[in-house]
């Protein structure tokens, strides 16, 4: 078993000199991003309860436009930014503290290539499915009735 | 021994055994293997809480007005603050966790035994955190009334604090006009011996009307999240009309059952969700506790790799990696 590290972070933007320093290093830039969720989470600045673009109107190719955009457009920046910053620890977690980053290439990819495809296929199947049944819920013409 | 097969004439070659062409031990490549596949059941439990938010997305609980609250800190307003501590436990212990496995790679027995055992700490005062987390929100705080549809209504009244006017929240103690002549709890020693109920609520929905009519400054609040992303609040006729007509249950805290918070869901999630990996922590303090009188014992040293550490580092840290999305899709988004 080989025990090299690579000891670069942010694409070789910081290098540390030992795999201990990378821990420590790799637990303050954690504790920044958990800082700053926390307080924009306790804060909710006005600028950012809103999502960055309205959607498209239009025919097949603003229904395009409307999917591919979808994180900006039905999503308000701060849950975007909550999400974006989650993925972030997580990657470091996987990288440095699990060690994905010493694997050989083939392993990475078996691991995290398989959960993402997996994981995001079943959020949008559920999401997809979730707004529809709320579409169902509180359509004009809905057979369901709930506020009593 | 002659007749046996010994040798397949393919050595060397890229089927001819003994090849690793991922670096990796069987042990921990079967970690990675059981952590994807418990990576896609969380995955399934938060698409499925994703998949129930989206359908009461109009009337699902705010968090922040949901756990608010920090020990030692009675009667303050602190969202996050406590699960922000909670998180950073978990992230610090995930530290000493791969320091333990650092260690391990120098041969380095004291130090192993040390990052072992506060891993373990961290882990206890993080399922400890949970426990009283599910406490503070199984006991809730001010109650409210389940309607027949499902719904909650909730209790408060404006007031003006620093120049704006804002809805506080009044428990359901405060008001009620309490009624004695009550009927009590039905108990098999005391009624059908093959009938049995749940305990009863504090208080009946009449005293709950009674309490209302007789203070003009309180109202009711919906679930209903208006466009503001605020809960609706319902005028005081409208207020005593709700819960005239439609007042069934009063609910203080949340359970499997009811919720005074909002939709029932949310609690079932949130005890499912969080229970399932706290679960998983514990176990993993266990897993944690079995390696640590391991490493004291010198059985890796005797067996000269610690790559045991390294295996169960591995859970331990996706147990961290799990609760940061927890994390998110409860607390933050």
């Amino acid at each position: 078993m080989a025990h090299e590290h690579k000891l670069e972070i942010f694409r070789g933007l910081v290098k540390f000199k030992s795999n201990t320093s990378k821990i420590w290093g790799v637990l303050v830039f954690l504790t920044i991003v958990t800082l700053v969720e926390v307080v924009l989470g306790i804060y909710k600045p006005d600028a950012l309860m809103t999502p960055l673009m309205s959607p498209f109107e239009g025919g097949f190719i603003a229904t395009l436009g409307n999917i591919l955009f979808s994180p900006i457009i039905y999503m308000k920046s701060l849950n975007l930014i909550f999400i974006v910053l989650t993925i972030v620890k997580a990657y470091y977690i996987t990288w440095d503290f699990m060690h994905m980053r010493d694997e050989t290439g083939s392993m990475r990819k078996m691991v995290v290539w398989t959960a993402v495809f997996l994981i995001c296929y079943l959020i949008f199947i559920l999401l997809q499915e979730g707004g529809y049944v709320f579409e169902v819920y509180n359509s004009d013409d809905a057979l369901i009735k709930r506020d009593f | 021994m002659g007749s046996t097969v010994e040798s397949t004439g393919t050595e060397g070659k890229a089927w001819g055994g003994a090849n690793k062409p991922l670096k990796a031990s069987y042990g921990k490549m079967m970690m990675w293997f059981f952590i994807v596949s418990d990576a896609l059941t969380f995955s399934g439990f938060l698409a499925a809480y994703g998949f129930s938010r989206f359908k009461f997305i109009k009337e699902w609980p705010i968090a922040d007005e949901v756990f608010t609250h920090v020990p030692f800190l009675h009667g303050q307003e602190l969202p996050m603050i406590y699960v922000a501590f909670m998180t950073f436990i978990l992230i610090m212990s995930s530290v000493t966790m791969v320091l333990a496995v650092d260690a391990g790679h120098h041969m380095n027995k004291a130090k192993v035994t040390i990052y072992m055992f506060l891993t373990i700490i961290g882990g206890a005062i993080f399922v400890g955190s949970q426990a009283w987390e599910w406490a503070t929100f199984i006991q809730g705080d001010y109650g409210a009334v389940q309607t027949k549809g499902g719904n909650i209504l909730q209790f408060g009244e404006y007031v003006t604090e620093d120049g704006k006017e804002k809805f506080k929240r009044i428990s359901i103690d405060d008001f009620a006009a309490v009624q004695v002549g009550e009927r009590a709890e039905h108990e098999r020693k005391n009624g059908l011996w093959f009938v049995t109920e749940g305990s009863l609520p504090p208080y009946t929905v009449n005293e709950i009307y009674n309490g209302l009519a007789a203070n003009d400054n309180i109202q009711v609040r919906t679930q209903i999240i208006d466009d503001n992303g605020e809960k609706t609040v319902l005028s005081r006729a409208e207020s005593l009309k709700q819960i005239k007509e439609n007042g069934k249950l009063v609910v203080k805290g949340a359970n499997l059952h009811v919720n005074e918070y909002g939709t029932s869901l949310f609690a079932d999630f949130f005890f499912f969700i969080t229970g399932f990996h706290g679960f998983h922590v514990f176990s993993g303090v266990v897993i944690n506790i079995i390696i640590f009188f391991n490493v004291i014992l010198g059985t890796y040293e005797r067996r000269g790799s610690y790559e045991m550490v390294e295996k169960v580092g591995l859970y331990w840290h996706f147990v961290d990696l799990v609760w940061v999305f927890v994390f998110t899709f409860f607390y933050l988004v």
